[in-house]
């Protein structure tokens, strides 16, 4: 359908999200913006990227869910918190800064879309 | 006033809603303990000018925060509730007693007797009737009759430590039928946090408790109340991305909730704060792990087919939630002592501030050897994003891009507070001993909790409400 090159932009152009904890899992919601821009982030954030994303704190299992009606993505990071809200001994114990991490992704966008994103219109 | 005061004679608490088609409003009056307790007044101002059945909750109870309420009523067996109790109902407790507006929380915690006797003073200073109180009970599991099946359901997991509090999630069914039977402040320790508004929603409109759909949709809108204002624009702001307005003074979120269990989520007029289809996204899948199966102890909800519309401005409409049979089991977190953290900070600034702070990092890595766990994090590279082993600080390019203000900071766990205290004493240290230039350390020591998490069967729990009394009257 979109036959225009490709651009890489960050993720958070296209999709904004929010991390919540239990315990030592995390969980991070990616949320189109767009209806256009909904099929670029389910075809290329995917639990293997985001696990390589946050290789650093070595999560032990990423799941990926698909909601396509809310059109958005839950991740789902095991043993990600350094032991989570009572013994991290990160400052953010509850890892409250993941989502807005993961949002510095690179994606490839096809240039025609790029009027969806939010941000700038320059590339 | 010329607000209604809506009929709370009808049989619409007791039995069930008079008319199929009338909706019940729950509004949110804090999301955490430590909320600010100025939001629920214009919450309350909605609710009274609507002049429709309506419920007010406060949810103030975190998975520590009921462990540290519990060692406050360690020391103090008239404390263990709330610690802002009395600022969070102070400006709203006279009218919602006037104007029917019953309210919902689980500011109980530890002690929720002890949360009554609070609120019953506040009536008192107030010059206002002492309100018909409800106690949930039955969370709490640290007596001897239960601590042989919580350790056979932790298994491995039991804490070496001293415990200091264990308790069940308990469900809606017991706010339920305080509320039938006429109770106009339910006081709650450890429910679920959805609880609160699944509890009144089922009560209004009668639900049974095995119409799993009817149980999915009130809990998933207590799911969107439960944080205050993250549903409303709170927690969501990304200037340029995502604007909200007047922040400082978001508002908070009202649920009209319908007899088939949709909600329309909005907040007051005139407050700050925004409300569109983003805002509910966000929270709806706020700690969620799988879409397909949120466990409660009411119910199994699935949002997996689950729509968000927008109706109106700052009003969005959840619709299209799925509900499973409830669990058979009940999760408990038992929390025990962990020992001790020590903290402690120290700036560099200026030229080759990150290879002083590099120096310092390791100057303290070498003094403290291998015992413990100690963290290090660079405050104005990385304050959050590093790891624990300091990977991610040990790459950094030292080149002239480098920060020129930096402020290190460590954190180290040991098993008493004395151990603890080296780390601080060698942090203070380096005002001499350190790379040069190092200012303004801060040290703090503070004892730490841990939690574990594990389910215990339904039928070992007993859960169950009674009447609030004053001490000395009659039962």
């Amino acid at each position: 359908m979109n036959s225009s090159a490709s651009i890489a932009v960050p993720l958070y152009r296209l999709a904004h999200g929010r991390t919540g904890d239990k315990g030592n899992r995390s969980n991070i919601s990616v949320i189109a913006y767009h209806p256009a821009l909904w099929p670029v982030i389910e075809a290329q954030v995917s639990a293997e990227r985001v696990a390589a994303h946050f290789a650093a704190r070595r999560p032990s299992h990423v799941a990926r869910y698909v909601l396509a009606r809310l059109q958005a993505l839950n991740f789902v990071l095991d043993e990600v918190l350094e032991g989570g809200v009572n013994s991290a001994l990160n400052l953010d114990t509850h890892g409250k800064a993941l989502a807005f991490d993961l949002l510095q992704m690179e994606v490839a966008l096809p240039a025609d879309l790029l009027m969806h994103c939010k941000g700038p219109q320059e590339p | 006033m010329a607000h209604p005061i809506p009929d709370l004679t009808s049989p619409r608490w007791p039995g069930g809603p008079a008319s199929a088609a009338t909706p019940l409003l729950v509004g949110c009056g804090a999301g955490f303990s430590g909320d600010r307790t100025d939001a629920a007044r214009p919450v309350v101002d909605a609710l009274m000018a609507a002049g429709q059945p309506a419920v007010l909750i406060f949810e103030t109870l975190a998975e520590r925060t009921l462990a540290l309420a519990q060692l406050a009523r360690e020391r103090d067996p008239q404390a263990g509730y709330e610690p802002l109790l009395a600022d969070l109902l102070r400006p709203v407790l006279a009218d919602c007693l006037a104007h029917g507006i019953r309210i919902v929380s689980n500011f109980g915690a530890a002690n929720p007797e002890g949360a009554a006797a609070c609120i019953a003073a506040l009536a008192r200073e107030l010059g206002i009737r002492v309100p018909r109180m409800a106690l949930v009970l039955g969370d709490d599991l640290m007596g001897a009759a239960h601590a042989q099946a919580l350790q056979a359901a932790c298994g491995a997991d039991w804490p070496t430590a001293r415990v200091v509090s264990a308790n069940a999630y308990i469900g809606a069914q017991q706010i339920a039928q305080a509320l039938q039977q006429d109770a106009e402040i339910v006081i709650a320790g450890r429910v679920a946090d959805p609880a609160l508004v699944l509890g009144p929603a089922a009560a209004w409109h009668g639900w049974a408790w095995d119409d799993w759909d009817l149980l999915a949709r009130g809990t998933m809108a207590g799911h969107l109340l439960e944080c205050g204002s993250q549903v409303s624009g709170g927690y969501f702001a990304d200037p340029g991305y995502k604007d909200v307005p007047d922040l400082a003074h978001v508002g908070f979120p009202i649920a009209r909730i319908e007899a088939d269990g949709r909600c329309t989520i909005s907040k007051p007029e005139n407050t700050g704060g925004l409300i569109n289809a983003q805002t509910v996204k966000e929270q709806l899948l706020y700690e969620v792990h799988d879409p397909a199966a949120y466990l409660t102890p009411d119910v199994v909800a699935d949002i997996s087919q689950a729509s968000v519309t927008e109706v109106g401005p700052n009003q969005v409409c959840l619709d299209g939630v799925r509900g499973h049979a409830r669990p058979s089991h009940l999760k408990v977190n038992v929390c025990s002592e962990r020992g001790w953290l020590a903290e402690a900070e120290i700036s560099y600034a200026g030229a080759h501030a990150l290879a002083r702070a590099q120096l310092a990092r390791q100057i303290i890595a070498t003094r403290l050897g291998a015992q413990g766990r100690l963290r290090c994090d660079f405050i104005g590279v990385a304050s959050v994003l590093g790891d624990d082993d300091s990977q991610w600080l040990a790459q950094l390019p030292s080149d002239s891009s480098a920060p020129r203000d930096v402020r290190v900071r460590w954190a180290w766990e040991q098993p008493t507070a004395r151990a603890a205290e080296v780390l601080l004493r060698e942090v203070n240290a380096l005002y001499t001993c350190g790379p040069g230039g190092g200012g303004g350390v801060r040290t703090q020591l503070r004892s730490r909790l841990s939690t574990v998490s594990c389910l215990i069967a339904r039928d070992l729990v007993a859960c169950g409400w009674r009447w609030w009394r004053a001490a000395g009257e009659c039962a």
